[in-house]
């Protein structure tokens, strides 16, 4: 492994002191409450309700008097009705596909972009990088936040950007390859799958150039980690983000790869209790929210992510003042609810892997028969799981199965499948078929 | 001494036995010995191939999840007792059988049968010791 050599892109706020940051905050809260009153009906309309006026914010503490923001608003009002600055100073578009419904679209005004810049920038120098450097992107560009949040950040610091977006695996290594990248940016799950095809192509970790590898988009687990910096010889950091506040880089990892700071002096997180939705002490676990301090385009408070996580405040030993948010353990929406039992997808990976030491292809199935939940995974077979007998095939499986029972308390039905039977997927894995009718 | 088998985790679904048969096939590669341990699910088939370093290399281009497993092979006259003496050996000398299973190649007298077996090594020096006829992949 590579020592990682990072640097402060803007230690001024990055590295600001608590109290100043919150009051600098504050102030920002004031201003936006005041911008989206006088030019977003649906907020006036949600402050009203609640009987609040822009005067009665006055700093952070009156942040839990305001109303949150839901994906449901965003698709009620497509696709400009959430916008705040006239739309012609709307520069982009981006949109996220629901797996129901319309798009949630999101406008960035040129300062909206700017700041998305800005913490690309934070979140690459974090990570070691400099403008000498050659990154590669292979997150799909176009209407997804990924490919071109990544490409027009590492723009600005200066980089050699490679535009490669996804798919074209093949073409992907050959590029890797000859153009010498020192940092590849796309789905955990698509690093994954490029170690695995650069052995089919006849090529060796040391024929690429790699050193950083910035990975998001979805969650993903310290194994999947692991595997990934052993594979590609690299050093793995987490990005995190998500269209609605600023796509990739509202926060990432430094090099101590506890949690992520988050650039809170233009995104304030909050923790609350996804029931109550009463605001939860730091360290807490619940469902995280943003408000978008200082966007213009289509700025939103108190955003509820679906993403459950918790945040902390612990000083961090890279000299960072920002608050850490932990690994997302799932989005509330891709949780499953399996005989009451709350199951996210990348607890069941853990437990695969922590049996079988890869990470596998698998696919999740519930259903339910006779009114029971039941979930069946699939797991393929690799080179390394395969067995001569079938006695070890079914030790492999029971150990999984009980794994999973012991980890998550709930049992499953394991199925072992032929390699290369799971679909692959490109941007993000699909990892769940639920075929309950509820 | 021992003979290398190749294994290949299956399901048990029509046409998967075809795929990995045409696969070597194509490549002109001949097959030996073939047995298939089944579940409900899946299968496991063991093979032994001609050439089976090519075989091994076929499959796992193709994408196959395939595993090498070191066997014993031994050559006994086709009579009574001529298999059960071999066993009795390996019984006493405390190494377990994990499966095994025989060949005959028509017109010859003697019965060729392979084992795996808890421990290769001691029952390899075993069986040498007591002059049993042991198989290498060329006489397969």
């Amino acid at each position: 492994m590579n020592e990682i050599k990072d640097y402060f892109f803007s230690p001024k706020y990055e590295c600001m002191d608590r109290a100043e940051r919150e009051k600098l905050q504050g102030e920002r809260l004031v201003e936006l409450v005041k911008r989206v009153y006088e030019n977003v009906p649906v907020y006036r309309a949600k402050m009203d309700a609640a009987g609040l006026k822009p005067e009665d914010v006055h700093g952070l503490e009156d942040l839990k008097k305001l109303p949150f923001t839901t994906k449901q608003d965003l698709r009620n009002n497509y696709p400009f009705g959430m916008l705040c600055d006239k739309k012609e100073d709307i520069v982009r578009l981006h949109a996220s596909s629901g797996t129901t419904g319309k798009l949630t679209v999101v406008g960035y005004s040129q300062h909206d972009l700017d700041i998305w810049q800005e913490c690309i920038c934070r979140a690459l120098a974090m990570a070691g990088v400099t403008q000498k450097d050659t990154v590669h992107v292979s997150y799909g560009y176009g209407l997804f936040t990924g490919g071109l949040g990544l490409h027009d950040g590492a723009t600005k610091m200066g980089c050699t950007v490679v535009p490669a977006s996804s798919g074209n695996t093949k073409r992907q290594l050959t590029l890797l390859k000859d153009f010498g990248a020192d940092v590849i940016a796309c789905t955990p799950s698509y690093a994954i799958y490029l170690a695995t095809e650069l052995e089919n192509n006849g090529m060796k970790k040391e024929d690429l150039n790699l050193r950083v590898g910035i990975f998001g988009a979805e969650p993903w687990s310290d194994q999947m980690r692991e595997e990934i910096e052993r594979d590609l010889g690299i050093t793995a950091f987490d990005i995190y983000g998500l269209s609605e506040i600023s796509g990739p880089g509202v926060a990432m990892e430094c090099k101590y790869k506890h949690g992520s700071h988050v650039q809170e002096d233009f995104f304030y997180p909050e923790i609350i209790d996804p029931v109550t939705l009463e605001p939860l002490p730091y360290g807490e676990t619940g469902e995280l929210v943003f408000t978008t301090l200082t966007k213009t385009g289509q700025p939103l408070i108190r955003y509820r992510t679906r993403d459950i996580t918790s945040l902390n405040i612990d000083k961090c030993p890279c000299g960072r003042t920002t608050v850490r948010m932990n690994k997302v353990l799932g989005r509330d929406d891709d949780m499953l609810i399996i005989r009451g039992v709350n199951v996210f997808p990348s607890q069941i990976e853990t437990a695969i892997m922590n049996v079988s030491g890869v990470a596998p292809h698998y696919m999740i199935y519930v259903d339910r028969v006779d009114n029971l939940d039941v979930m069946e995974i699939q797991i393929e077979v690799n080179e390394q799981t395969t067995a001569d007998t079938v006695g070890k095939m079914e030790e492999l499986r029971k150990k999984i199965a009980s794994e999973i029972q012991s980890y998550l308390g709930v049992s499953a039905k394991i199925k072992l499948v032929e390699p290369n039977t799971i679909p692959r997927s490109e941007g993000k894995a699909v990892r769940v078929v639920d075929k309950r009718k509820i | 001494m021992s003979v290398k088998q190749l294994s290949v985790f299956m399901e048990n679904k029509p046409g998967r036995l075809n795929k990995l048969t045409t696969a070597l096939g194509k490549e002109g590669i001949d097959l030996v010995t073939l047995s298939i341990a089944d579940t409900k699910d899946y299968g496991i088939v063991r093979f032994i191939a001609r050439d089976n370093q090519k075989a091994y290399d076929v499959l796992k281009r193709e994408g196959f999840a395939i595993e090498r497993t070191e066997l014993i092979g031994i050559e006994v006259p086709d009579q009574p007792n001529a298999l059960a003496d071999v066993i009795g050996l390996l019984e006493a000398a405390d190494i377990n059988i994990e499966y095994l299973y025989s060949f005959v190649v028509t017109a010859i007298d003697t019965a060729k049968i392979l084992f795996k077996v808890s421990d290769t090594a001691a029952a390899l020096e075993l069986l040498q010791n007591k002059g049993i006829k042991l198989l290498d992949e060329k006489i397969l």
